[in-house]
């Protein structure tokens, strides 16, 4: 699965979770600030990620990934 | 020498009556924002709660309890010589001896039950309940009186943003007695011992403490397969459920465990218990409190299927399927 795959699902949880359009759920956009995601939503998130990429992301992780590229480099670079 | 005997057995149990009790004091978001760093919007969007209510000093565990019970014996159409054990599940007595299902015993005048407070948490509804099913069944209890009663302003710190905006004070009660035919399914119990202090009170003048990430983590995620299972142990189908009761923690656990067992098969149009908004969190209380309100506003009739899901500190859980009284 490429990056951008990574991306499309990821775009569809946040879509499902959030109500956030998921064309607009791009790499450089911050999930707090640019798509108003707040922390409980984020932890939705976490865990349908999980589910869905096969990844473990602890609440401590979860706090450091501060925009969609940051979640999409994460789940990349822990997927077994 | 003989063998020990069994009592004779029931093939079933049934809610007979169903109760609750409200303190009067409403409190409001803004109320809390006088004395707090916190405000409508964000308890509204986090928590999903629009006012609760507080007890006065007056209110205790027992008297609560006993006004939701009285409640539940008149729907049931019992008297107090009717009933035969008390149980009681909660976790903020005032104190630990004596316990309070005797006091609830006392005040309502049901004379030498079989008496027992039972601890699990916001999970202590589903326990009881399952606890007064079979005892009933097993030819322990004739008819049971099970109250969920909290008085959690007694353990929370009023100005800490993170719990006094979310607990909050009240009882329900259900009579459960027997019944040819099973009115309450098998329980789904369990817990999570790696989770031991998410949620605690450090000693007997410590305020409660929780980790709200961590149980909202694992809320939205381990709960609907709970639910999902006491279905299954009662043989009911998900779509036969007319309404899901999941303990009122926070409307957002709500609506995301509601959402899951609608996935995994339920009715797009069930109802779902979103009682948190006006109550708060009760613990035990906020199951058959919930479910009683919706009964009263007209939403649910007697006979409606019931899936049931508490859980809370410890971690631990329990749910199960009744039939609405």
């Amino acid at each position: 699965m490429s990056n951008e795959d990574t991306l499309t699902g990821l775009a569809e949880i946040v879509e499902e979770v959030a109500g956030v359009s998921a064309a607009d759920v791009t790499a450089d956009k911050s999930f707090t600030d640019d798509l108003d995601i707040d922390s409980l939503s984020m932890v939705e998130i976490a865990v349908q990620a999980e589910d869905r990429f096969g990844v473990k992301i602890p609440d401590d992780e979860l706090a450091n990934l501060k925009t969609v590229g940051d979640a999409v480099a994460y789940i990349e670079s822990h997927r077994a | 020498m003989t063998g020990i005997r069994l009592a004779p057995t029931s093939p079933g149990s049934r809610i007979a009556g169903l109760g609750h009790y409200r303190p009067e004091k409403v409190v409001t978001n803004d109320d809390l924002a006088q004395i707090m760093d916190t405000n409508d919007e964000w308890i509204q969007s986090r928590v999903g709660i629009a006012e609760r209510r507080f007890a006065s000093p007056e209110d205790t565990v027992a008297t609560m309890g006993a006004t939701a019970a009285a409640k539940a014996m008149a729907e049931a159409g019992m008297t107090p010589a009717d009933i035969d054990t008390v149980i009681v599940a909660t976790c903020t007595a005032e104190v630990q001896v004596p316990h309070t299902a005797t006091q609830v015993a006392a005040l309502l005048g049901i004379r030498a039950p079989g008496a027992f407070d039972l601890n699990a948490a916001c999970a202590g509804f589903c326990y009881g309940l399952a606890a007064a099913d079979h005892a009933v069944r097993t030819g322990s209890a004739r008819t049971v009186l099970m109250i969920g009663s909290e008085k959690l302003t007694s353990w929370t710190d009023p100005a800490d943003r993170a719990t006094a905006i979310i607990f909050a004070d009240g009882a329900g009660a259900a009579v459960v007695t027997a019944s040819d035919t099973p009115g309450i399914g098998p329980v789904a119990w369990g817990s999570d011992e790696q989770h031991t202090q998410t949620i605690h009170i450090p000693d007997r003048s410590g305020r409660l403490f929780q980790e709200g990430q961590t149980v909202f983590r694992w809320a939205t995620s381990a709960i609907a397969p709970v639910a999902i299972e006491a279905a299954e142990r009662a043989g009911v189908s998900l779509a036969d459920i007319d309404v899901l009761v999941p303990h009122q923690a926070n409307l957002r656990i709500i609506d995301a465990v509601a959402k899951k067992v609608i996935a995994a098969g339920a009715r797009p149009d069930l109802l779902v218990g979103r009682d948190i908004i006006t109550t708060g969190n009760t613990s035990s209380a906020s199951i058959p409190i919930a479910l009683d309100r919706m009964r009263a506003a007209g939403q649910v009739r007697s006979g409606a299927l019931v899936l049931a899901v508490g859980f809370g500190a410890g971690l631990t859980f329990a749910g199960q399927v009744f039939v609405c009284p």
